[in-house]
């Protein structure tokens, strides 16, 4: 608690303006506000799911690597996944848009609902799965190509030719992410030169191109500096209006600025999942307040 | 504070100077005296090398002309040219390379991009390395054994009436073709046995080389496996599969023990279609289709010969060394243009 207390009377934690969360200052408890767009006092009960996962096991070989998960991620919204490395979260995302395929030997068992379709049947098609889930990775990826053939190239593998359809879309993607006023000039040049941020953000403009409905994110942050992360963040807060957000992350400050809920896992458990104001002042187990005050992970 | 941190750090105990310690000494010594043997060895095989070299181009002085490359066999040195030995080399290369390419770079793509990590793959993988080191002689006697029966097939098949029956139905009028014994076909799938396990190695280590982070966020963006390897990974190995590619290819060049068991010509007064200028591939093109069928004899195979032809005043000297040069120049091009190929276009590419 020291740390938080420390935080708390540096001021660091609270812009000025924080309207909303001048009540949890005064009660003593607190969490940095929200980014712009992140509306934590949302009440997601009335969204639909877009994604429900029940009693989820997950096998690497023999190993077990997740425990009889069940979670409901309202859409439209910002679910955070957070716990100490090692502990599935990586992997449990993964299950989400069946990523895990591609490793050999794993096994799942249970349920996955996307949009109401269990995407375990092995009849499901993981390819048309993977353009409406969409996912962004810790280490951002751009291909070897141009700006705008990165951005492109989900509307191109789908059968998109149009050239000027593909040159709306890209705009509009990048514009979304909001890179577009920084790459105008050279979308026809290499990808690689960008530097870590823009690419990670070019990453995300690619996932949008395919018209995703949920985007699920691999602590898409973690690799950058503060500068890139802020506009990481505000990027999810302007993208939660349309889209399904599911972010790893294991910046705990992070998490609660970002998101919705808040789901915590533990071991392969998930201990605890809630509205992220719930979660981060008022946890009602043991193990999530720990982890949460720096107690350990 | 600065000032007494350096104090504290000039200890009598730790020192950095090699200069008192004698085991420290020692070891400084040896690791010169090892340094310096490597160098000796290096300048040594450099040595041995150029001393070669340049008794070649010394021996070939007189006789490397012009006149050299567009002359045909003569048993006057003086008059003695390689042209038919560049043509056939040049179809030998051109069709070992349309063998082996698509068959080499398919079998890379399959082994690291599709293949399931089983027992019969690791087998085939490991072996490949083993294959890579066969002396061509043996994939020669392969050619001789498996290769050459066939031209008595196809002579068969294209015999004097230069038609066939299809189902006893209807006679097709085939080209005018004689197939010749150790043909150009037959060079080309033998030479095609010896760098195909070095085709797929050097395609196996590109496609190796890209990262399996671009396969995976393209197939997270929807692409199929299929268009993840088409329009991702191979662009992406492309450079290098295409060195690898060009200098194993090379290798073939350089080759005269499979061709001479397979039995091609060694004094050849004639190149393959009849072809003996670049014009007449535009002026005569119909004569291209009779090439794979033809008699022909390559460089190596020709400096070989010449080598040890029989004569008092050791004039054929000059005639290989004559050839030497020109394949060597040949070879330093193809080498040449696969180190630009890499260089242009590995620019745009750093992960
Ligand atoms: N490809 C894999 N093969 C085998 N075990 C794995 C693989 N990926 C992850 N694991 C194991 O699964 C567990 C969870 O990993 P992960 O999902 O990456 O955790 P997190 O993202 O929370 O750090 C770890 O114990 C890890 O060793
Ligand atoms: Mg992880």
């Amino acid at each position: 608690m020291k740390d938080r207390e420390a935080a708390c009377l540096s001021g660091q934690w609270f812009d000025v303006e924080g309207g909303a969360d001048m009540a949890e200052r005064n009660s003593g408890l607190s969490v940095p506000p929200s980014v712009r767009g992140v509306d934590r006092n949302l009440d997601t009960s009335s969204h639909a799911a877009a994604i429900d996962v029940r009693n989820m096991n997950f096998y690497y070989g023999e190993h077990q690597v997740l425990f009889d998960i069940s979670l409901m991620v309202p859409e439209r919204s910002v679910t955070a996944l957070i716990g100490p490395s090692g502990c599935g979260k990586s992997t449990f995302l993964r299950t989400l848009n069946r990523m895990n395929d591609l490793v050999e030997g794993t096994k799942c068992t249970g349920e996955c609902l996307v949009e109401g379709q269990n995407i375990m049947d092995p009849a499901v098609d993981v390819v048309l799965l993977r353009k409406h889930v969409g996912m962004v990775f810790q280490k951002s990826t751009p291909f070897p190509k141009s700006i705008f053939d990165n951005v492109a190239y989900g509307p191109r593998v789908a059968g998109e030719k149009n050239r000027s359809v593909l040159a709306d879309l890209v705009e509009s993607c990048l514009r979304k992410a909001a890179l577009w006023e920084e790459v105008r000039d050279r979308l026809h040049t290499s990808a690689m030169a960008l530097s870590g941020g823009q690419q990670q953000r070019l990453c995300i403009a690619r996932t949008l191109a395919t018209n995703p409905r949920i985007i699920l994110m691999d602590e898409p942050a973690s690799a950058l500096d503060p500068a890139s992360t802020d506009r990481i963040e505000n990027l999810i807060g302007e993208l939660c209006a349309n889209y399904t957000i599911v972010i790893v992350t294991h910046n705990m400050q992070q998490a609660s600025r970002v998101s919705h809920q808040t789901a915590f896992f533990f071991k392969g458990h998930l201990v605890e999942c809630g509205p992220t104001m719930q979660i981060f002042t008022s946890p009602s187990e043991k193990q999530t307040e720990d982890y949460i005050t720096g107690r350990f992970g | 504070m600065s000032v007494a941190a350096g104090s504290q750090i000039a200890s009598p105990e730790i020192s950095f100077s090699s200069g008192g310690d004698s085991t420290i000494r020692r070891r400084l010594l040896l690791s010169l005296i090892f340094k310096w043997v490597c160098r000796l060895m290096t300048y040594g095989a450099l040595a041995v090398l150029a001393v070669l070299l340049t008794s070649i181009v010394w021996n070939s002085l007189g006789r490397l002309s012009p006149g050299f490359l567009v002359n045909h066999y003569s048993m006057n040195p003086a008059r003695c040219g390689i042209l038919a030995g560049v043509w056939g080399t040049f179809w030998l290369v051109l069709l070992t390379a349309c063998f082996s390419i698509p068959i080499g770079v398919g079998s890379a793509v399959y082994l690291e991009e599709l293949a399931r990590d089983n027992v019969i793959v690791r087998v085939i993988k490991v072996n490949l390395s083993n294959l890579a080191g066969v002396p061509s002689i043996v994939y020669g006697i392969l050619g001789l054994t498996a290769f050459r029966p066939m031209t008595l097939f196809l002579q068969e098949l294209f015999d004097g009436r230069h038609a066939i029956n299809v189902m006893g139905l209807f006679r097709v009028r085939l080209l005018q073709l004689e197939i010749f014994d150790g043909n150009v076909l037959v060079g080309a799938m033998t030479m095609s046995l010896v760098v195909l396990p070095t085709v797929i190695i050097a395609s196996q280590e590109a496609l190796r080389a890209v990262p399996s982070s671009i396969r995976i966020a393209s197939l997270a963006l929807g692409a199929t496996r299929w268009q993840t390897i088409w329009r991702q990974v191979i662009p992406a190995a492309l450079p290098g599969i295409s060195t690898g590619v060009i200098l194993s290819i090379s290798r073939a060049m350089g080759e005269a023990a499979p061709l001479m068991m397979i039995g091609v010509l060694t004094v050849a007064s004639m190149c393959p279609g009849g072809i003996e200028s670049p014009l007449q591939l535009i002026t005569n093109p119909t004569r291209v289709l009779s090439v794979p069928f033809d008699q022909f004899t390559a460089m190596p195979v020709e400096i070989y010969d010449w080598s040890k032809q029989p004569d008092p005043q050791d004039r054929f000297t000059a005639v290989a060394a004559s050839g030497i040069v020109v394949l060597l120049v040949v070879l330093l091009l193809i080498n040449a243009t696969a180190m630009i190929i890499r260089a242009k276009t590995a620019r745009g590419l750093k992960w």
